[in-house]
């Protein structure tokens, strides 16, 4: 029961949305382009949106001479790390959350929901003086934990998984005589998987762009993930943008691969979301 | 993100009330439900030490005089009263508002437009959401240091559009070095990286409305506005007053663009409020004077959240 548009309605409608998609995909479109300018052609009008001489240079550069490569295994050290953490504690604290009314619950609960409406950039001064006290400030363990430490937003996600499957479940594995930690691991967690997955990529995606965390608590340069390498690069080498932009392109392909691979349910995450609210 | 926490609080506060009413001894609920420590032990500590403790730690740290290097001291209220007493933090406050007013409405109005395009029967709808999504998911940094290529000073492509394509500027605009205009090019930014999640999700409230709203009032010989006017905007307010609180609150929470594309500069007059307690905090070493400002904006931040969800918790009628 589809309704149709007339065919002038329906062309109009495509011109505007094709209108402002090159709008948005313009800024990407500049970049690549730029990417693959060697030096001399960068910033020149007017702007070319096809190289005229297009080279690889500036990747070859950034991985070579300037450690992009580093940077890149950095990041995703400190991406898979922090994610493998994160979804192990919050899938635990969200079982022990929704499976049992335990004392102490609502009072842990809500200083968790508390704590979770604060900005972070709140906390980074105080997490500061911590990792200094703890010596994690310069190391990529410091990242790893203050990432992994964000399970709040995923334990509500995974709470809701879990509180969703039906009690009968649990009762009938209980008199089988499995202990608690088997039922999670072998029933319930199997069960809410599609939940699982949607936690493990926003994870993967926040650990990977994080940056102010990473540019407060890192000084070494060997220990820079990509995000800040990419800024202080360009603090340095202010005009070598074609450089900068081919790092800046290493460092979101992952993601917008990520994206593009699941962005159904990256977009049905986000509307059953707002229909629920 | 902030959505799940939104229904989180409501969810929480209704079942609060069924478990009150089924209570039992404390030993036997202890003794029933013991494996659950076992659950939560592990995040839960690492939730205290690095997010519990610090907050607590932060307030403390509000009341002190600090550099790291020298002992601190404790200062009293001075913190904040050199807040109140502070140009800088008024002008970033000022900037903070300006770029939350202009990008609210602009992502909304912007955003519901694009809905409205991608919830019409057409077939590329799935490309199209796909492309207006992209800057979504990409990274701030890599965003801001476009966009600071874009209002290049020079050879900007901002500048040779307004310039030499539209004809309405006759020179060329230094963007990001006077505070105004760099003000609209960090909120241009704002609303170009929040419009594709604005549109999805006014286009998850678009499909909550019943079709035969539209079929009927066709019939009765409703223009394509009159349907706009009288039934989808009335019938996707609830989605509209919650866009409203998660967009002002990001707003409030601009941080990373600013500090790419202008850094504050010129001395501090594009700075917002995150990037001045930033400043503060680990450019000039004040740590207790930063600890103050942050916990100025906690409070601001908290106290809109709670008007905006006062506001929506008001059952809606029609």
């Amino acid at each position: 029961m589809e309704r149709r548009l007339p065919p002038l309605t329906s062309l109009i409608y495509y011109l505007l949305l094709a209108a402002g998609a090159v709008v948005m995909l313009a800024p990407f479109v500049y970049m690549f382009s730029t990417s693959l300018e060697p030096h001399a052609f960068v910033l020149e009008l007017p702007p070319r949106f096809i190289p005229a001489q297009p080279t690889l240079d500036n990747y070859v550069q950034a991985v070579t001479t300037n450690q992009f490569g580093r940077y890149f295994l950095n990041s995703m050290f400190v991406a898979v790390s922090s994610t493998i953490i994160t979804v192990i504690l919050s899938a635990l604290l969200a079982y022990g959350f929704a499976r049992w009314d335990f004392p102490g619950r609502q009072f842990m609960f809500f200083s968790m929901l508390g704590t979770m409406m604060i900005p972070s950039l709140v906390l980074i001064i105080p997490q500061f003086v911590l990792a200094k006290n703890l010596h994690l400030l310069n190391s990529l363990w410091g990242l790893v934990v203050v990432y992994s430490a964000g399970t709040a937003l995923n334990m509500f996600l995974l709470r809701g998984a879990f509180e969703d499957l039906p009690q009968d479940l649990f009762d009938s594995a209980l008199i089988d005589g499995a202990g608690p930690f088997t039922v999670f691991l072998r029933i319930a967690l199997p069960l809410v998987r599609p939940s699982l997955a949607a936690v493990t990529i926003f994870s993967f995606l926040g650990a990977w762009d994080e940056f102010t965390w990473a540019l407060t608590s890192i000084n070494d340069s060997d220990l820079r993930t990509l995000p800040i390498a990419i800024r202080l690069f360009q603090q340095q080498h202010g005009t070598e943008w074609g450089l900068v932009f081919a790092a800046s392109i290493i460092a979101i392909l992952p993601v917008v691969i990520i994206f593009i691979i699941f962005q159904r349910q990256f977009i049905k995450g986000v509307m059953s979301g707002a229909l629920k609210g | 993100m902030a959505l799940v926490e939104y229904n989180a609080v409501q969810e929480t506060a209704a079942r609060a009330k069924v478990r009150a009413s089924e209570k039992m001894p404390l030993r036997e609920r202890f003794k029933r439900t013991w494996p659950a420590y076992l659950f939560i032990l592990p995040g839960m500590l690492l939730f205290v030490v690095w997010s519990f403790y610090p907050l607590l730690n932060s307030f403390i740290m509000s009341f002190a005089e600090w550099n790291l290097i020298k002992p601190s001291v404790f200062v009293g209220l001075d913190n904040y009263t050199r807040a109140l007493g502070d140009p800088l933090f008024w002008s970033s406050l000022g900037n903070t508002v300006f770029y939350t007013v202009v990008t609210v409405p602009g992502q909304m109005i912007l955003g519901l437009a694009v809905a409205l395009l991608l919830d019409a029967p057409l077939r590329a709808k799935g490309f199209f959401r796909t492309v207006y999504y992209i800057p979504v998911v990409t990274s701030w940094v890599v965003v801001s240091l476009v966009f600071t290529y874009l209002f290049n000073g020079q050879a900007g492509l901002v500048n040779w559009v307004l310039r030499d394509v539209l004809h309405v500027i006759s020179g060329n605009v230094n963007w990001l070095g006077d505070p105004l205009t760099a003000n609209i090019a960090i909120a241009s930014l704002g609303i170009y990286k929040g419009l594709g999640w604005t549109a999805v999700i006014f286009l998850a409230g678009l499909q909550s409305v019943p079709s035969e709203l539209y079929e009927a009032a066709s019939l009765d010989g409703a223009t394509a506005w009159q349907r706009l006017r009288y039934i989808t905007i009335p019938l996707i307010r609830q989605t509209t007053l919650f866009l409203l609180v998660i967009l002002t609150i990001g707003g409030f929470q601009v941080f990373i663009s600013v500090f790419v594309m202008t850094g504050g500069a010129p001395v501090h007059r594009t700075d917002v409020l995150l990037t001045y307690m930033y400043s503060n905090a680990f450019q000039s070493l004040d740590l207790g004077y930063g600890a103050a400002l942050s916990y100025l904006f906690a409070i601001m931040v908290f106290a809109l959240s709670m008007a905006q969800f006062k506001f929506l918790r008001r059952k809606v009628e029609y």
